[in-house]
């Protein structure tokens, strides 16, 4: 039976912001669920609060709302658009947790809303953990001894009979949030009380540990005839205990016999049936003993996750399509594959070739941190590498990461290298080994290389499965890796000068078989990596293509989706057809997300439109652009040179287009260039002019722009005399560097010289740089798009917080609320001079700092900025389109656009952040990025799109209350304004000592509550009290005092919001005065846009 | 060239199709010189079940699954006593297997019983190939690396297409299965696997295997309440003797065939079979049960096929074939993979309900053995 008719208006949620656990995976499955049921001929109303997505671009959907996610805002849309039915399967935990309880309210009810996909029932059965267990041990699926308790006295009883260690999850939270493992009796307290507190319903499941055991994951889906299908298998490369989105992840299935995978199939489908999602995707995973095969069921996802989205890329099955075509009546066997055509998709992909997915963590973002890996998840993004070999993969993975790894050691990065390990004398090797296996035994982000130093000591297979667990199949493949590499240092030692001439063309082979790179040979063979590639080319070791094509090669495919590998046959044919390469962003981390996938889809879009053949390139699974129907050919590849120049090779693009990917492309563009690769767009040059200090200074000083002092220095000798000249406060950082990584203000010499010793471990190549800091400026950023000739500007943003906090960090207004018209203009005039003297062909962002009535230009970018999806989404037009269409030769002036008008509603960015995953840490912010996502509100008014920006980062403003501030004397006279208008607004004050005085002889009425260690009850006594809803607290400069970190986690984990500027706290009661004031109202894009 | 065990010589293995399609890789077990048809399985899991499968028997496998031997050889899950393809192609073989069962490696196995296995063969390419050009004879040499006379030998080889190959692999006696069962099943070894045999048995079955050269006299007279037609290899028009001994069975007790069973069964009742180009094997095809429109997921190894006219024809055909009834169909290429005569009490499955390698979906098919040996 086809598709059904008794529905029309379908409402689809997003997942929101991006945030650890929840990535950009769901823009993939939303997105894709939107054309599919677009094209079905649904009317789509789509609400998800997250600006970046693609998703949210006006044409996925009918109605676009950029609206939080929240259960009465839902309603009101409800309300307004009168949908059929709701499919809440593919915007991750929140869609899910929110359809629930739209359902408990009887919203769905009352307006006749159907639930498509998966029905409430399922989502109990799957989601309460203890439900989800009883009905397992029901229908006879394995599951472990556990306890659902709502205290931390019952947890403590339960761990008495059972035993230590334990393993504590609170339900329906994201990513493991609130969960861990505990050892003893005090780590049991801590984490069980903290994660009754995290979870929406105060309940935890504890559990006996299976901490070793392998673990598994298997992608249903299933049809509304009952029909069920396996699209992927996947194994752990790290046993229980890893949570999944932390672990290394190979698919398929390794080390399962058949019989195994065939049982563990046969229970998969079981469960399916017996929770009763009715209809799409769920994953189910499992853990397996290594010893006796004894298997019990560790979750469900009654909907499509995050490994449904590396499931789909790993087997080119379009799992959320699909999902979304199930959920309105079709059934697998109706619906085609896509790949193939000829056979349905009701089939079990069958792949010939492995796929590893490795998480990307940026633990230095958040000092003080571990890098330890536990049941709770704390990644960012992930990449994955295909190869037709697990060693080939996890090679390819290793170098995608982005995090200047050119493979599994090798390649002149490793902590030990392999000379250092080798030529230890026995005591030191001794030490070395005791060193390592501490790092083997707790699971952390960096174990992948230290299994290689333990293997280059001579540790064996045994030893290292018996402190790690990893599996021995594993474990013997990097063995084989260490092993290639021996063999490669061995063929060196020869008596020829040259070492490559040495070289057997066989050993080469095989070394390119098993991953290795050109760098990595290099590395070994002490050449340069274009020697390396010169020698490969003339031996003709050459990358090959092969196709993912879901049947192993039964079937002929069309759909032109490519990994490369060194193998017999190429698959990829070069068309006649003009073509441009588009080379995504790589994983998402903290500075990088979605963002620029978002412009390079846009691109391909663009780019198609041009009637120009589209190739991309990209390794991040989660994503838009690795979908094999964004472009006309993709290649799911590293974004490194070696990788990118073999495709060259292969295609010979008339163009790349390197703008839109971040800095992980434009890293390549002058080795690119020098290869004969035509870029598009800004040249190599531009860029360099851009970011070379002294370069731009020239530039400024040209124009007559100014510029925050500023100095180069390469010792700590010539900082302190920059310093001196400048004067302090000063800022530092690295050269070269996105997202602000490892920038500090600093504020005398004792700061300045304890940074320089820390910096320049960080990067010996580069210098440092020193610009004076500038106090109390506004922060502004702008998006433009030049040709050469003229250049339209795109949006100018107000930023919130004052210039010091990251400009991916603060949150930002469109168009500006409080600048003057005056400084607007100059502000673009300048933006324009810029935009010409760099010769800019696509897009710039500049960040302004105003202070006074002075502009000082920060920084320019001469590509893709993180604040393009905001600018287009807000404007009504898709500035990276435009921009490709400049780089491929037409002019602005031809394009028929408007200058950028002002608008008369207001659009507002704020980011969200991963602090609740980094226990300790300060959440103060800083020129040093931090955030994993941002969220918008639209609305007419400043203070109601403020207000519900927070909504959308998960900040509910309180219209009623107490507010505590405690500030420093600089930001006494500044909270005094506000603090009056929370008064107005009925809110009662409370302060500590110095601030209450303060406000005292201003004639406010405050109490005085006593700061930690003054004296109980203190400040955390009253937020544990629920006494205080909003917290102005400013941090005392320099250093922040342990108590004050204290204070701010413990909003944190109250969820009382906070405001750690005076700007963040003069836009919250702005915000507040507006929600008490009128009514919140839902709007659309496309109405604003039409407006 | 990188040895992946020290002490061992590298020896390369040069394999050619009939066509001059030639690929090289190494040998990780055995050496020597062999021919057979070349076939691909796409089975992800199972390459034990998949080498003691006799169906293989005249055929060189290659996995498309590139890394084999992951989990070693367990006594388990022998489909047979032995292996029984000729020869084994695949991209990377794993001589470190780790799996709480595992009792050695896929190296030994093979090498306890001659076969050649190779590795470092885009088998892809040879996939492909394949897919394209339909199977091929091929030849697989250690020890002669001249194209043109390997060329010669895989030609002047005849091949598998009308040769009877079920003599090699059915058993020479009889013999009795296990000996408890509510129904006595007598099941024919044209190359039976034992997971077929173990399925019966945990079917309530009480199985007595006879050779494939049994006379249907011998048969009815053990009185059984059912005859089983076991999957075989090769050419199902090569065993006429089979046919017509399946032929005095029909009408008179309950039949179920599976695999060459099927293409049996079909000869007997006046279907023709042919060869397809390339054959099914693997462990994904979706097979509609047409009775009740359910898609099972299918284990699926086969190189011929029961040719299936449309109803109409078949009401023409006359003969018992008006009644037949088409029962299960591969949505893939939508050939035959099922059906039935309720008069004549018998039924046949062309694909594998017993898995070994490859899911379970279709296990209820012994379940409906049994209904219509109840039915008096
Ligand atoms: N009983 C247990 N013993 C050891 N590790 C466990 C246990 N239960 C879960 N884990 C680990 O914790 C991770 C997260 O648990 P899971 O139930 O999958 O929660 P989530 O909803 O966060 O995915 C798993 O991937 C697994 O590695
Ligand atoms: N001279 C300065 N005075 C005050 N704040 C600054 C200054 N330079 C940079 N910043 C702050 O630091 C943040 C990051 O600096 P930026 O140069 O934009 O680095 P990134 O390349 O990480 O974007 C800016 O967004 C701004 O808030
Ligand atoms: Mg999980
Ligand atoms: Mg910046």
């Amino acid at each position: 039976m086809p598709k059904r008719t008794d529905i029309e208006k379908i409402l689809i949620i997003g997942s929101g912001p991006i945030v650890i656990g929840q990535g950009c995976e769901f823009d993939y499955s939303g997105s894709q669920a939107c054309k599919a049921l677009k094209q079905e001929g649904y009317t789509i109303v789509l609400i998800n609060s997250n600006p970046a997505t693609i998703m949210t671009d006006p044409e996925m959907a009918d109605r676009t709302y950029i609206e939080p996610i929240e259960p009465d805002i839902i309603e009101k849309i409800i309300v307004k658009e009168r949908p059929d039915a709701l499919l809440p399967t593919l915007g991750g935990q929140t869609g899910l947790n929110i359809a629930s309880t739209l359902h408990q309210s009887g919203v769905l009810k009352k307006y006749d809303v159907e639930l498509i996909g998966a029905n409430f029932d399922a989502i109990q059965k799957a989601e309460d953990r203890q439900l989800f267990k009883d009905v397992m041990s029901d229908i006879g699926v394995g599951v472990l001894e556990s306890a659902h308790v709502t205290t931390l006295e019952a947890a403590l009883e339960f761990a008495d009979q059972v035993g230590y260690p334990l393993i504590i999850r609170p339900s329906f939270t994201l990513g493991g949030t609130g969960g861990g493992i505990a050892y003893n009796i005090d780590e049991l307290k801590d984490i069980a009380s903290n994660g009754i507190y995290q979870s929406p319903t105060d309940q935890i499941l504890i559990e006996e540990s299976i901490i070793g055991w392998k673990e598994y994951e298997l992608e249903l889906m299933r049809d509304k005839n009952d029909n069920v299908v396996i699209v992927c298998s996947i194994e752990n490369f790290d046993a229980m205990g890893v949570h999944t989105g932390d672990s290394i992840t190979v698919a398929p299935i390794q080390t399962l016999s058949d019989k195994e995978y065939q049982e563990m199939r046969n229970e998969a489908l079981k469960i399916i049936r017996e929770v009763g999602v009715e209809t799409g995707g769920s994953n189910i995973q499992f853990a397996v003993n290594p010893e006796n095969g004894r298997r019990v069921v560790i979750e469900m996802n009654p909907r499509v996750s995050r490994s449904s989205a590396l499931a789909s890329k790993a087997t080119g099955f379009a799992i959320a399509k699909i999902a979304a075509k199930l959920a309105v009546g079709y059934t697998l066997d109706e619906l085609q594959n896509e790949i193939t055509y000829e056979t349905p998709a009701c089939f079990e992909p069958a792949i010939d070739y492995v796929v590893t997915k490795i998480p990307r963590w940026d633990f230095e973002k958040f000092p003080g941190v571990k890098n330890n890996l536990t049941t709770q998840m704390k990644s960012v993004g992930e990449v994955m590498g295909i190869g037709r070999t697990f060693k080939e993969s996890l090679q390819k993975a290793l170098r995608s990461l982005e995090q200047d790894r050119h493979g599994w050691g090798a390649d002149g990065k490793d902590i030990y290298t392999y000379q250092e390990l080798t030529s230890l004398d026995q005591s030191e090797k001794a030490d070395m080994i005791n060193k390592i296996k501490i790092k083997l035994i707790t699971p952390n982000s960096e174990r992948i290389f230290y299994l290689r130093y333990a293997l280059i000591l001579g540790m064996d297979i045994e030893t290292l499965y018996e402190y790690t667990k990893i599996d021995k199949w594993f474990l013997y493949n990097l063995k084989q890796i260490l092993d290639m590499e021996v063999e490669l240092r061995k063929s060196i030692t020869s008596t020829t000068s040259d070492s490559l001439k040495s070289l057997d063309r066989d050993l080469l082979y095989q070394a390119k078989q098993y991953g290795f790179s050109d760098k990595q040979l290099a590395y070994i063979f002490n050449k340069d990596e274009s020697m390396i590639r010169e020698h490969r080319i003339q031996e003709s070791v050459e990358a090959v293509f092969k196709l993912v094509d879901t049947c192993a090669g039964e079937f002929k495919a069309y759909t032109p989706y490519y990994y490369s590998s060194y193998e017999f046959e190429n698959e990829s044919h070069r068309s006649e057809k003009s073509k441009v390469m588009i080379l995504g962003g790589g994983p998402n981390r903290i500075g990088q997300g979605i963002e620029f996938d978002y412009c390079c889809v846009q691109a391909a879009y663009a780019l198609k439109e041009e009637n120009r053949e589209v190739i991309m390139v990209n390794c991040n699974p989660e994503t838009v652009s690795t979908d094999y129907d964004t472009s006309d050919k993709l290649y799911f590849e590293p974004i490194t040179l070696e990788d990118v120049l073999n495709i060259c090779r292969k295609e010979e693009p008339d163009g790349v287009i390197l703008q839109f990917g971040g800095q992980t492309p434009l890293k390549l563009a002058f080795a690119l260039e020098k290869e004969g690769i035509n870029i598009l767009g800004t040249s190599p040059n531009s860029i360099d002019l851009s970011e070379d200090r002294e370069k731009f200074s020239e530039i400024i000083n040209k124009l007559e722009l100014k510029q925050p002092p500023n100095g180069i220095a390469y010792s700590f000798q010539q900082a302190k005399k920059i310093a001196d000249r400048i004067t302090y406060p000063v800022l530092v950082r690295p050269s070269y560097v996105l997202g602000g990584r490892a920038m500090e203000v600093v504020y005398d010499d004792a700061a300045l010289e304890n940074y320089i010793d820390k910096a320049v471990e960080l990067s010996t190549e580069h210098p440092i740089l020193i610009d004076k800091f500038l106090e109390g400026a506004i922060e502004v950023d702008v998006d433009a798009i030049a040709d050469g000739e003229d250049c339209i500007i795109g949006g100018v943003m107000e930023h919130i917080e004052m210039a010091g906090v990251h400009s991916g960090d603060s949150a930002c207004a469109l168009p500006p609320y409080s600048l003057s018209d005056i400084i607007i203009e100059e502000i673009k005039q300048q933006t324009k001079q810029l935009a010409k003297e760099l010769n800019v062909l696509g897009l710039i962002n500049i960040q302004f700092a105003v202070k006074g009535e002075q502009i000082y230009i920060l920084e320019v970018n001469p590509r893709a900025s993180r604040t393009i999806p905001f600018v287009s989404k807000t404007i009504g037009n898709s500035l990276a389109k435009l921009a490709t269409r400049v780089m491929l030769g037409e002019k602005l002036s031809d394009m028929g656009l408007d200058e950028y008008q002002k608008t008369n509603y207001i659009a507002v960015k704020e980011a969200v952040f991963p602090f609740i995953k980094f226990p300790g840490v300060d959440i103060v912010l800083g020129p040093e990025m931090k955030s994993t996502g941002e969220v918008m509100g639209i609305d007419d008014n400043f203070g109601m799109a403020f207000a519900k920006a927070q909504m959308g980062a998960g900040v509910l403003l309180p219209l009623e209350g107490s507010v505590l501030i405690t500030v420093n004397d600089r930001h006494k006279a500044d909270v005094l304004p506000i603090a009056k208008r929370f008064r107005k607004e009925g809110f009662s004050l409370i302060a500590t000592k110095g601030t209450a005085d303060y406000l005292r002889d201003n004639r406010l009425e405050v109490e005085t509550v006593s700061k930690i260690g003054e004296g109980r009850p203190d400040i955390i006594d009253y937020m544990k009290n629920d006494d205080i809803q909003f917290l102005i607290n400013s941090p005392e400069g320099k250093a922040a005092l342990k108590d004050e970190i204290k204070m701010r986690r413990q909003a944190l984990l109250k969820n009382i919001p906070i405001a750690t500027t005076i700007q963040g706290a003069q836009a919250t009661i702005e915000g507040i005065e507006q929600l008490r004031a009128s009514k919140l109202d839902v709007k659309s894009l496309q109405e604003y846009h039409v407006d | 060239m990188y040895k992946y065990r020290e002490e061992e010589l590298i020896i390369k293995a040069i394999l050619v199709l009939e066509d001059g399609f030639t690929l090289i890789g190494r040998t990780f077990a055995g050496s020597g010189e062999i021919k057979g048809e070349v076939v691909f399985n796409t089975s992800m899991t199972g390459y034990q079940e998949i080498i003691t499968d006799p169906s293989y028997k005249g055929q060189i496998v290659t996995m498309t699954y590139p890394l084999i031997g992951n989990y070693g050889i367990n006594i388990h899950d022998n489909e047979s006593k032995k292996p029984q393809v000729e020869a084994f192609i695949v991209r990377e073989y794993c001589d470190y297997p780790h799996n709480w069962q595992s009792e050695g490696t896929l190296k030994e196995y093979l090498e306890q019983h001659n076969i050649i296995g190779i590795e470092g063969i885009d088998t892809r390419a040879l996939t492909r190939h394949i897919r394209q050009d339909g199977a091929m004879k091929g030849i697989i040499s250690t020890i002669d690396d001249d194209i043109d006379s390997l060329i010669d030998k895989v030609n002047n080889y005849p091949g598998l297409i009308g040769k009877d190959m079920v003599k090699h692999v059915s058993c020479q006696e009889e013999y009795q299965w296990n000996t408890e069962g509510k129904y006595h099943v007598v099941a024919i070894d044209y190359g039976i696997k034992n997971s077929i045999l173990k399925m019966l048995e945990e079917n309530d079955c009480k199985v007595t295997v006879v050779p494939a050269n049994t006379s249907a006299e011998k048969i009815l007279d053990k009185n059984p309440d059912g005859v089983f037609l076991s999957n075989g290899p090769g050419d199902p028009v090569s065993v006429p003797y089979a046919v017509k001994e399946v032929k005095k069975i029909l009408g008179k007790k309950p039949i179920f065939g599976i695999c060459f069973g099927q293409q049996i069964l079909g000869q007997a009742l006046g279907l023709s079979t042919y060869k397809l180009k390339f054959g099914h094997r693997g462990g994904n095809h979706p097979v509609k049960n047409l009775a009740n429109n359910h898609v099972e997921i299918s284990t699926q190894n086969h190189g011929f096929c029961v040719e299936l006219p449309d109803k109409n024809e078949l009401k023409k055909m006359g003969g018992y074939l008006k009644d037949l009834e088409v029962t299960h169909k591969n949505l893939n290429d939508n050939t035959l993979e099922g059906f039935k005569h309720t008069g004549l009490k018998c039924f046949s499955i062309q694909y594998h309900p017993e898995a070994a390698p490859g899911p379970h979906d279709s296990r209820y098919l012994f379940k409906e053995f049994n209904e219509i040996m109840s039915e008096k």
